[in-house]
């Protein structure tokens, strides 16, 4: 090999990607499968040479050459042969991605990935063309506050626990402004405008627009939902996500279970408010996004990958062209007015019907954002999503090291309300990391406890009712190229077609109710069943002091 | 399992009645404390029916700072009962200096106030001297109202009964509330001891609230003066009755639909539905979880017995004209009134509110799925 060959400071190694492809060329039957399934072109189809080398035994050796019969050697001789296999390119843009779509393929388990052990060098080289990395998927850090959180007001004796089986149980919540009990009574006595509120299932699907999400995963979503509602009497509510939603779905009666979104791009809203004439069923909500957890204080971004024909449709914009929002509504001078002015203009346009709330990220100014709100009549309540959420596209640093926890800054709203006197009269919706391990009903039970009304999740639903791939291992995460190996996130039809939508459904269901026993199971033995445990702290230890102090919950070892 | 029994009678009678009850269901409480609160007052206090008596317990230097303090606000110190004992105690009850219900006669200033302020001053001068005696623990107030008593100790309540004498006829009472205290989930305190007390409002409860922190963060967030010093897990439940009569301007059905609403399904049969769904909606922060059995005496001294929603706790009702009684236990109403049609007992299931109106004729049932009384 020649010393001065094209090693550029870019050229890695397989050694220094995330991810690296085991090959076994002894069960491989070569099918070819595992390329053609690859979202990233991580591994494609290779031509290898070996060269053998063969070395007659000594003594053998003689040094007439030409007349020797043929199949004996008497000199060293070396033989070229030619075998095809699988190669795994280096190439950082087409760096594997650890999805195991190739594995999932494969008819032999010929091939998988698995994780390297040392630092990745590609992280070094992730700004090619001077352009920062941008991914889906949530922060890559395993640890979550919620998860060390222990539910220890057990009751067992002086308090009969109550069988989560059997018993009935009444655990909804309220999405709207809930006036105080005096002023409620005396405004329905003298007839006045009651605000509305909503009594919904405590676990909303949050934001994932249409848009951001494949037709199929959107439709599965929505299919689910309705079965929840509609067959199992569960009263489970989806948020749109900015960028619009279906005509169809505008028009029908599934749109009350449906939280429209507004963000600060308006994308899709024209669609929406041409729509209003025609809407049989008003929204279940509408929330107005300033922020989420994945990229505080920054816009949406949907870039050109996934811009189709249809998308651009709904959204009113051309296609093939990336739609960042901006960071804040730009019809607006300051936050105030703009929270102010938008919730009063959404309600306008229902006519007052509809519960309209901001959703903010958790920072350090979600306090004074709650505190404008209480004073605002109109407002219906607050999401916050924590740091852990996100699902869309953010850029890595954003996702990786902006934001704020949610378990402290929700406790902190809740407080604050609780010095206010009005807890509960303002809900909180808690987002962001929840269940990001997989204890979904232990962290939004924890959420619920710390002062949450309600409690939404993104990538849970993703990666329970789709089979999303991403992790906190920064496995997959290319939501934001639209390459989603499982038709998640994708708005290529030859990804999406992928996801049945009706196998999402399925699961929906299945994630809702399994979620639910397992609420039960956490309020039973607390000894609560008839009302949602709001805010019920006393229940809550951990054993971490300085959290304890932090939350103003127990202090166990 | 704390145990509960009480008394509303036409006639005067002895507190130590209740007390005998609490004995005969003595298996279900540890004897941890004995509480009582008695209106409809016989004997010298019927003579200042309308004058606000204090009830306490003090330590001698207590006693002097309560004296001054009551008389730079102006009150002026009438008639005074005190429970001395000279004897040791019983086992597990500390030897205290006095017992104390002592009748004030107001400022003269008060005289034009009007009943709400009035009664908003009284809590608040009961609340001072409870404040004055945190530090030292030598003031403890019960109760600062007219034609109420309050005695509270911790020990066996038919040994404490006995030793502090409270079958002189002084203490005898048309309605008694009384409580065999079982302790178990907080510290042992005079203020954790049932029944409780605000503004002529007073409840006892068996059971445990578990939905008692957030619930005591609504009360205690409200502005209201009284609503705070939680020892106990029921003492919301008092609260709460009185933040619905006063408050809301309720009456005693709607209490039901405030600690436990009805279903959704019940609710859209209700004739009241509107009303009731704007209130369940807005008193939410208010809905009790635990197994909670209540009984509670208002201050027009109507007597009531309502159950969670759960109904895990036991409760019943009986008596006959003139005299009944609410007990955790059907053995206790058997011991206070056997002489009653025992067909006519009545046990409160989650729908209910046993209630004996003043005039002490019938029990009257009110369940949650008949239209409320016009409320105003
Ligand atoms: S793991 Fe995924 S990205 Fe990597 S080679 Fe296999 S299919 Fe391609
Ligand atoms: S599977 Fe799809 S949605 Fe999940 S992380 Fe990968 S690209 Fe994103």
């Amino acid at each position: 090999m020649p010393a001065n060959t094209a090693v550029t400071p870019s050229t890695l190694s397989q050694r220094d990607l995330p991810w690296q492809i085991d090959w076994d060329i002894q069960t491989c039957t070569l099918c070819g499968r595992c390329t053609a399934v690859c979202p990233v072109n991580a591994i494609e189809f290779g031509t290898f040479r070996k060269r053998t080398i063969f070395t007659p035994p000594l003594g053998l050796l003689d040094k007439r050459t030409s007349d020797k019969p043929s199949g004996q050697q008497d000199r060293p001789s070396s033989t070229s042969s030619i075998y095809y296999g699988i190669r795994q390119r280096t190439d950082p843009a087409y760096a594997c991605i650890g999805c195991a779509m190739c594995n999932m393929v494969c008819p032999n388990n010929a091939i998988k990935p698995h994780k390297s052990e040392s630092t990745d060098l590609l992280r070094f080289h992730r700004d090619r063309g001077g352009q920062p990395r941008t991914r889906g998927g949530r922060r890559n850090a395993g640890d979550s506050v919620l998860d060390q959180i222990k539910f220890m007001r057990i009751s067992m004796l002086t308090d009969p626990a109550l069988d989560a089986g059997r018993h009935e149980f009444e655990l909804r919540t309220l999405i709207g402004r809930i006036l105080p009990p005096a002023e409620a009574l005396k405004t329905q006595r003298e007839n006045g405008w009651m605000p509305p509120v909503r009594e919904i299932y405590p676990l909303m699907i949050g934001s994932m627009s249409f848009g951001a999400l494949s037709p199929n995963m959107w439709e599965g979503l929505q299919m689910g939902v309705a079965y929840l509602n509609e067959e199992l009497g569960m009263p489970v509510r989806m948020c749109t996500g900015e960028g619009g939603c279906p005509p169809r779905l505008l028009r029908s009666r599934f749109l009350k279970y449906v939280i429209l979104q507004i963000a600060s791009g308006y994308f899709g809203w024209d669609e929406i408010v041409h729509a209003i004439p025609h809407m049989k069923e008003d929204p279940c909500a509408v929330e107005i996004k300033y922020g989420q957890g994945a990229k505080p204080g920054d816009g949406g971004l949907l870039q050109w990958h996934k811009v189709n024909q249809l998308i651009a449709a709904i959204r009113g914009v051309p296609p093939g062209v990336s739609l960042p929002s901006p960071p804040t509504h730009q019809t607006k001078y300051s936050i105030e007015e703009a929270v102010a002015k938008m919730i009063q203009s959404m309600s306008m346009a229902w006519g007052f019907r509809v519960p309209v709330y901001p959703k903010i990220s958790a920072s350090s100014t979600s306090l004074a954002v709650l505190n404008n709100l209480t004073r605002n009549p109109y407002a219906a309540g607050l999401a916050i999503d924590g740091e852990d959420g996100g699902t869309g596209a953010a850029y890595n640093v954003s996702m990786n090291h902006m934001g704020h926890p949610i378990a402290s800054n929700l406790r902190d709203c809740y407080l604050n309300l609780v010095k206010l006197g009005k807890q509960n009269e303002l809900p909180i919706i808690a987002g962001g990391g929840t269940g990001k391990n997989g204890n979904l009903a232990a962290n939004a039970a924890a959420l619920i406890m710390l002062g949450a009304s309600a409690v939404q999740i993104g990538k849970y639903i993703m990666q329970a009712a789709a089979g999303c791939l991403g992790s906190e291992g920064d496995r997959c995460n290319i939501c934001n190229i639209g390459r989603c190996p499982k038709g998640i996130t994708s708005q290529d039809p030859r990804l999406y077609r992928r996801l049945d939508p009706e196998q999402v459904a399925e699961r929906v269901v299945d994630v809702y109710v399994g979620f639910d026993t397992e609420l039960k199971k956490i309020v039973a033995p607390l000894g609560r069943s008839t009302s949602l445990p709001i805010g019920m702290s006393d229940a809550l230890g951990i054993a971490d002091r300085a959290a304890a102090e932090r939350l103003q919950i127990k202090y166990v070892v | 399992m704390c145990r509960l029994f009480s008394l509303t009678s036409s006639v005067p009678i002895s507190p130590m009645r209740a007390i005998e009850a609490l004995d005969v269901m003595k298996e279900g409480h540890d004897g941890s404390g004995i509480g009582l609160f008695l209106t409809d007052l016989a004997g010298p206090f019927q003579d200042c029916k309308h004058l606000p008596i204090l009830s306490g317990i003090f330590t001698h230097a207590g006693l002097r700072r309560m004296e001054e303090f009551m008389s730079s606000q102006g009150f002026t110190p009438k008639f005074r009962l005190t429970l001395e004992a000279e004897e040791t105690p019983p086992p597990g009850t500390p030897k205290r200096d006095v017992y104390l219900s002592q009748v004030f006669e107001p400022p003269s200033a008060w005289a034009d106030l009007a009943p709400a302020v009035r009664e908003q001053e009284l809590t608040k001068t009961r609340l001072a001297l409870r404040h004055m005696g945190q530090a030292e623990e030598d003031i403890v107030v019960f109760s600062f109202w007219p034609d109420v008593l309050m005695i509270k100790e911790v020990g066996d309540p038919m040994e404490i009964g006995d030793y502090l004498g409270l079958d002189r006829e002084e203490v005898y009472a048309g309605r008694i509330l009384a409580q065999g205290r079982q302790n178990t989930n907080y510290g042992i305190n005079l203020y954790a001891c049932h029944p409780f007390f605000i503004q002529g409002v007073s409840t006892m409860t068996n059971g445990e609230n578990t939905a008692f922190v957030p619930i005591k963060e609504y009360l205690g967030s409200q502005g209201v003066p009284g609503y705070e010093g939680y020892q106990s897990d029921s003492e919301v439940f008092t609260h709460i009755l009185h933040f619905t009569l006063k408050g809301l301007g309720l009456s005693l059905e709607a209490y039901k639909h405030v600690i436990t609403p009805l279903q959704d399904d019940d609710l859209e049969s209700h004739p009241d539905r509107d009303f009731l769904h704007t209130m369940k909606q807005a008193c939410r922060r208010l809905i009790i979880d635990g197994p909670n059995c209540v009984i509670g005496c208002l201050p027009d001294k109507t007597m009531f017995m309502v159950q969670d929603r759960k109904k895990l706790r036991p409760g019943i009702v009986g008596g006959r004209p003139g005299l009944f009684a609410f007990s955790s236990e059907a053995c206790g109403l058997d011991a206070a009134i056997p002489d009653r049609d025992k067909s006519k007992d009545f046990q409160p299931m989650h729908l209910d509110t046993a209630i004996v109106s003043p005039d002490c004729q019938e029990v009257r049932i009110c369940r949650q799925t008949q239209p409320l009384p016009r409320q105003h």
